[in-house]
């Protein structure tokens, strides 16, 4: 789960981190308001969105008065904001950040995550910040620094002089950097962060460290525990159709395809994915309705995928172990009347109970696709597919 | 042979009274596993499924001579339970349970790296299908029916997907020595690597089935221990061509983050260490097929 850059400078504060002086706004007018709350004459609004590379987009805007701070406000609240990182869709902008502007000496990146190879915190640092770190790591890997942290032991001292002195920062500003990022390594741990990244970390003209920005990231695993991290959640940021589906505790990920899918386990969800791919199609979405698939879940697995109004043909692949292809089948049919499905719709049933599965199908006595192989479904949905885009053609 | 597990294998379910580890565990010694007990802290000195139920694991160990152990603990306990068991002398856990947070599973592996190489527990999992020796024996949730005993070795992140490849092979008459479920979790017990060696030690196997997906450096990794020390042939199917970039596909581990973890980048760099690349999901079966018919 992702936060807003303002939430996470709000956690890293608590933990020693400097930022320069900011408020939130959800107006033009309340940005001014921001603005008159804060010293100095510069300051940056910045759009408060799930996604880097916001500069680059527009989404941060250095204003030198109370006029061209409400004029950027009203550019930025209440519109999409596409960047590279958001897709063509882009993100709804609801509130904006109003910060002092901050005379910089010397832009650096510093960012821990988890690495799956060591299976331990990394801290990973560079002395030329401002840039993406993909893009440091190909022009020049060997400005980039890396510290491993025991997880027993934790972040130590010389770990973090090691970094700091790597930035290339200053003596004087020793304490200050180890106490800055101990407090990143603290803050990280204490809220099952996965990723937190301050890009840039910035030396001011007047020798202070502060986080430019700040990019927290969470284990969605641990959210149970943290009450407080699981209460930032935005929902405007996130897809609509894959807010409705966690609310449903269901794995949804739209794509830009027409063929809907519903299967169960994730591997097989994405093998079927390329399947439908081989055979020429596009999937509309990624869908894993787990395990234990019952009549009412399958129910809301096809009205999460059909509500997508792109879907012209739906597949369902279930390869039952825990489950039974008996129940399936008769949670299929059910949703199907329920529903009043207009697209074909091609069901391949797999494992504990397939013949019981396929024979309540067969009876039921609706237009439903059968397959026996995952290929043949792959083929037989993205033929379902050309036929009604076809025909849509015809009509035109 | 097989590997992991087999006959004598003397299991201890946990979490053995809760509703999932009651229907699996009932699954497992219909299957002929040797379920020796249970554990639920509290309800020690019960019998339950006509097995005793222990306090801890080192009571299963020390009592009825558990050797290897399946986790069904909910979540938040469960990376406690797998500290449990490694430290009460069980050689081999399946953690079953999905949705353990990351960082204890961190803590659960330095926990592990604690102990001598000799005396350490085998972790496979979490999130995970777990493992089963054909004809033999089966600690997990596997449909058990659709695996015929046989010469290939089985080992992959997904558990459908796996019985997918299993379900193939026993339309084609190829049966299995062991199929490895590890998990799909960012952080996990054992890699693909880890079983790939078990597998190259193991006489009964003869070819080795891969089945990975996108996200993270394991299938590489693995591919380059079968280009340098494996003597039998590495089928591999990597999932995930059509997964966008930065979105996690379902499971935690499943999310393209950094160069080299796309699919398409995992197939030509296995591809390249001579591991033989199954192009489709459909066609595991065959590919094995063909190279079982080239031995």
């Amino acid at each position: 789960m992702d936060i807003h850059e303002y939430q996470a400078k709000e956690i890293l504060t608590k933990y020693g981190v400097k930022i320069a002086e900011g408020g939130l706004a959800y107006s033009p007018e309340e940005s001014v308001q921001r603005a008159r709350e804060i010293d100095g004459n510069v300051w940056v609004v910045k759009a408060q969105i799930h996604s880097g590379s916001r500069g680059k987009a527009g989404g941060i805007k250095v204003c030198k008065s109370h006029d061209e701070i409400k004029a950027a406000a009203e550019e930025l609240i209440g519109k999409n904001l596409v960047t590279r990182q958001t897709g063509p869709m882009g993100k709804v902008c609801s509130r904006a950040y109003v910060e002092a502007g901050t005379q910089i000496a010397k832009e650096m990146y510093l960012c821990f995550l988890i690495d799956r190879s060591s299976e331990r915190i990394v801290m990973v640092g560079s002395s030329e910040g401002g840039m993406e770190i993909e893009e440091l790591a190909q022009t020049n890997p060997d400005a980039i620094k890396k510290i491993f942290v025991e997880p027993a032991v934790g972040l130590q001292d010389f770990q973090a002089r090691e970094m700091a002195f790597s930035l290339g920062l200053e003596s004087t500003q020793l304490s200050h950097a180890v106490k800055t990022i101990r407090g990143c390594y603290r803050a990280m741990r204490d809220f099952d962060a996965n990723m937190l990244e301050i890009n840039p970390l910035v030396v001011t003209a007047t020798g202070e460290l502060i986080a430019l920005d700040a990019k927290m990231s969470f284990d969605d695993n641990a959210l149970f525990r943290r009450h407080e991290i699981a209460e930032l959640r935005d929902k405007t940021q996130g897809d609509p159709r894959e807010v409705a589906a966690a609310d449903h505790g269901l794995s949804y990920i739209g794509l830009n395809g027409d063929i809907g899918c519903m299967i169960n386990g994730a591997g097989l969800a994405m093998a079927t994915m390329d399947m439908i791919k081989l055979a020429g199609g596009e999937p509309a979405n990624f869908l894993d309705v787990g395990g234990g698939a019952s009549a009412e879940r399958t129910e809301k697995a096809f009205r999460l995928v059909l509500a997508d109004k792109g879907v012209k043909a739906m597949l369902v692949n279930i390869f039952a172990g825990i489950n039974r292809c008996d129940w399936i089948a008769e949670g299929v049919v059910h949703a199907v009347k329920n529903i009043e499905m207009k697209v074909p719709l091609v069901v391949r049933l797999s494992g504990t109970n397939v013949a019981e599965g396929q024979r309540i199908i067969a009876e039921s006595g609706l237009p439903i696709i059968t397959a026996g192989t995952l290929a043949e479904a792959a083929e037989k949905v993205v033929q379902a597919r050309n036929e009604v885009v076809a025909k849509e053609r015809e009509g035109k | 042979m097989a590997i992991l597990i087999d006959e004598s294998t003397r299991i201890v379910v946990q979490g053995f009274t809760g509703k999932t580890g009651t229907f699996h565990a009932q699954d497992m010694i219909s299957y002929g596993s040797n379920v020796v007990a249970g554990v639920t802290p509290g309800k020690g000195g019960q019998r339950h499924l006509g097995l005793p139920v222990f306090n801890t694991v080192k009571e299963a160990v020390e009592q009825v001579g558990a050797d290897a152990s399946i986790v069904f603990v909910p979540p938040a306990f469960a990376a406690d339970s797998i500290m449990e068991a490694a430290d009460a002398g069980i050689k081999y856990c399946v953690a079953i349970t999905d949705g353990i947070p990351t960082q204890d599973m961190m803590t659960v592996k330095n926990f592990l790296r604690r102990f001598p190489i000799e005396r350490r527990m085998v972790l496979t999992g979490p999130n995970c299908a777990g493992t089963i020796s054909p004809g033999r024996a089966m600690l997990g949730i596997m449909p058990g029916h659709i695996y015929l005993r046989g010469e290939v070795g089985i080992v992959g992140r997904s558990g459908t997907l796996g019985y997918e490849a299993a379900d193939q092979m026993r339309t084609l008459g190829i049966g299995i020595s062991t199929s490895v479920g590890i998990g799909g979790d960012p952080i996990i017990g054992s890699s693909h690597r880890d079983i790939l060696e078990r597998f190259e030690a193991d006489p009964e196997t003869k070819v080795v089935v891969m089945i990975g997906e996108i996200g993270g450096p394991q299938e590489v990794e693995a591919g380059i221990f079968a280009n340098e020390h494996m003597t039998k042939p590495v089928v591999a199917y990597i999932a995930g061509l059509t997964a966008p970039e930065g979105r996690r596909m379902g499971h935690a581990g499943a999310i393209i983050s950094s160069a080299g973890e796309s699919a398409a980048e995992k197939v030509a760099a296995l591809r390249d260490l001579g591991v033989t690349i199954s192009p489709t999901p459909s066609a595991i079966g065959d590919t094995v097929a063909a190279v079982l018919a080239r031995m």
